[in-house]
């Protein structure tokens, strides 16, 4: 295995340093326990959104730190999720007087530390949305639920443009559910990634196959067929997504490919073309899109595809000036 | 013959001996079923667990010393381990206040961690989780307490009980948890979390022998 990393167990640690070295004017690093607030704190009363997940997922969720999008991000081990004692000091940190609106991952390890977190701050208000867009999980008693992935970063952007206008915490929360309720992913593998800790790939497959319905930590997806080039993954991962939604003709969504971590970012723009015209076929208006690396799985080859049903004040929300390490506008 | 605080410093010294041991073959299994990081996480706690216990200046009940592994669990493990884990010792410590733990003691400090974790993790038997290695070790513990057994023999038996709860996880389909995504595909491979449990309560019987 080669990476560019010196001690294994110090990988999360490095990076995080050279992230707040790297973007100062931005952001605030702290090390014991890990997490990441603003450089310019909040204005007294403005909600604090904040997020956090295992690290390894990069930009998420350190890199959207900042004005217009999370006020801190807790990273923790990579692929693991953070403990309760670093996310309770993110929440002490972060808070400004307006309460803690928490966006959680649909992880069982995510959703047990940020619930356990809720119980050490005692006397702050803090609210937390669930985020479970990935449509590869049937959402039934006979699984964890649904995961969060890639839609994660639509409702961190609408919920922090919402607490950046005024809205108080449950006004922030009611449009991150919104937001939440309104997107679906889907993605795909052509190769696992390797964790660091191990050395190794996280699941095996064939120069000839292709793992559909991936997480972001590198578990297997829900199955496994013959690679057919980029148009039938696209059809089979869009397909999936927009039934779903149940998209009509004639409405407004957001289209957002978003690479694992090691795709080519041209190879993102030929699955984004055939997934537009796949939409307008169908009546279905992009009004807002998005293409990139953002919601990654370390070096894992892949892509996946986010649709979020737009309505006008979602569109203003993502409109909404942010600046952070991974977007502005 | 009871159970003291030099036996709760032991169960922790070969729990982290032992997690290290199998930090490969946990690995190895939640590789196949969930995301491979459970050995890692767990061997990263117990170390930090053993450092911590090490360190306690004369601990007066074996409660204190489970609250402190279940609190240093919960600052360093992350992931779904680190609060079910962290939650368990919790509850276990809370109802042993004791300096020396009878056989009916063992039993509700078995019976205070199983709670710990299905309250936390809300899940039941046969959904391919730890709750089927702690679930029948306590059966077994109860069964044995109530024979007359010594504290001792009724960890064994709790632990063996723990180690085929483990095995019998291998056919199931997982309905919590990460292996859950995989649906079908997760039978055939025994739960990662159920092995840990029975390392963990295998230690604790070692310790008392």
């Amino acid at each position: 295995m080669k990476k560019l990393l010196n001690a294994v167990d110090d990988a999360v640690r490095e990076s995080l340093v050279g992230f707040g070295a790297a973007h100062e004017e931005l952001v605030r690093v702290h090390l014991d326990p890990m997490y990441v607030t603003r450089a310019q704190p909040l204005l007294r009363g403005t909600v604090a959104v904040v997020s956090g997940g295992g690290s390894g997922h990069e930009p998420l969720h350190t890199g959207l730190v900042g004005e217009g999008m999370l006020a801190a991000a807790v990273p923790g081990e990579m692929f693991t999720s953070p403990t309760p004692d670093q996310i309770a000091a993110a929440y002490q940190a972060a808070d400004a007087g307006g309460g803690v609106l928490a966006i959680v991952k649909n992880y069982t390890g995510d959703v047990l530390n940020f619930e356990t977190a809720a119980e050490l701050t005692d006397g702050l208000d803090v609210e937390q949305v669930l985020v479970n867009d990935d449509v590869a999980v049937e959402d039934s008693l006979f699984t964890a639920g649904r995961r969060g992935v890639a839609g994660t970063l639509l409702v961190e952007k609408v919920a922090g443009a919402a607490a950046e206008r005024g809205d108080d915490l449950a006004a922030v929360a009611e449009v991150a559910r919104r937001a939440a309720g309104a997107v679906r992913s889907m993605g795909v593998a052509l190769r696992a990634p390797v964790v660091p800790h191990t050395g190794r790939a996280s699941f095996d497959l064939t120069d000839e196959e292709v793992e559909i319905g991936i997480g972001i930590h590198g578990e297997p997806g829900r199955h496994r067929e013959p690679f057919t080039g980029a148009d039938a993954i696209t059809a089979a991962l869009l397909d999936a997504v927009t039934d779903d939604l149940r998209l009509a003709s004639g409405e407004s969504v957001l289209l957002f490919v978003n690479g694992m971590g090691a795709t080519p970012l041209s190879e993102l723009y030929v699955v984004y073309g055939r997934a537009r015209t796949m939409l307008a076929e169908r009546g279905v208006q992009v009004a807002r899109s998005l293409v990139g690396s953002y919601v990654t799985s370390l070096d894992m080859q892949g892509a996946s595809i986010t649709v979020m049903r737009l309505d006008e004040e979602l569109t203003s929300l993502w409109d909404a000036p942010v600046h952070t390490a991974a977007l502005r506008w | 013959m009871t159970l003291d605080v030099e036996w709760a410093r032991r169960w922790v010294a070969l729990a982290a001996q032992a997690i290290t041991e199998a930090k490969d073959e946990l690995v190895e299994l939640d590789r196949e079923i969930g995301d491979g990081d459970h050995g890692v996480n767990l061997d990263r706690g117990f170390a930090a667990v053993a450092a911590k216990i090490e360190g306690m200046d004369r601990p007066a009940t074996v409660g204190e010393i489970l609250t402190t592994v279940a609190t240093t669990l919960m600052s360093s493990v992350g992931g779904a381990s680190g609060p079910l884990y962290g939650t368990a010792f919790l509850r276990a410590g809370k109802v042993s206040g004791l300096a020396e733990l009878g056989p009916d003691a063992v039993v509700a400090l078995l019976e205070g961690a199983l709670e710990g974790i299905t309250s936390r993790g809300r899940a039941g038997v046969g959904e391919k989780t730890m709750v089927d290695a702690w679930a029948p070790a306590v059966e077994a513990a109860v069964r044995s307490a109530g024979a007359g057994d010594e504290p001792a023999a009724v960890l064994r038996a709790a632990a063996d009980a723990a180690a085929d709860g483990a095995r019998s996880t291998i056919p199931l389909v997982a309905s919590k948890g990460r292996a859950s995504y995989l649906g079908e595909r997760s039978a055939g491979h025994m739960d990662p979390g159920a092995r840990s449990s029975a390392i963990l309560l295998d230690a604790a019987a070692r310790a008392a022998a």
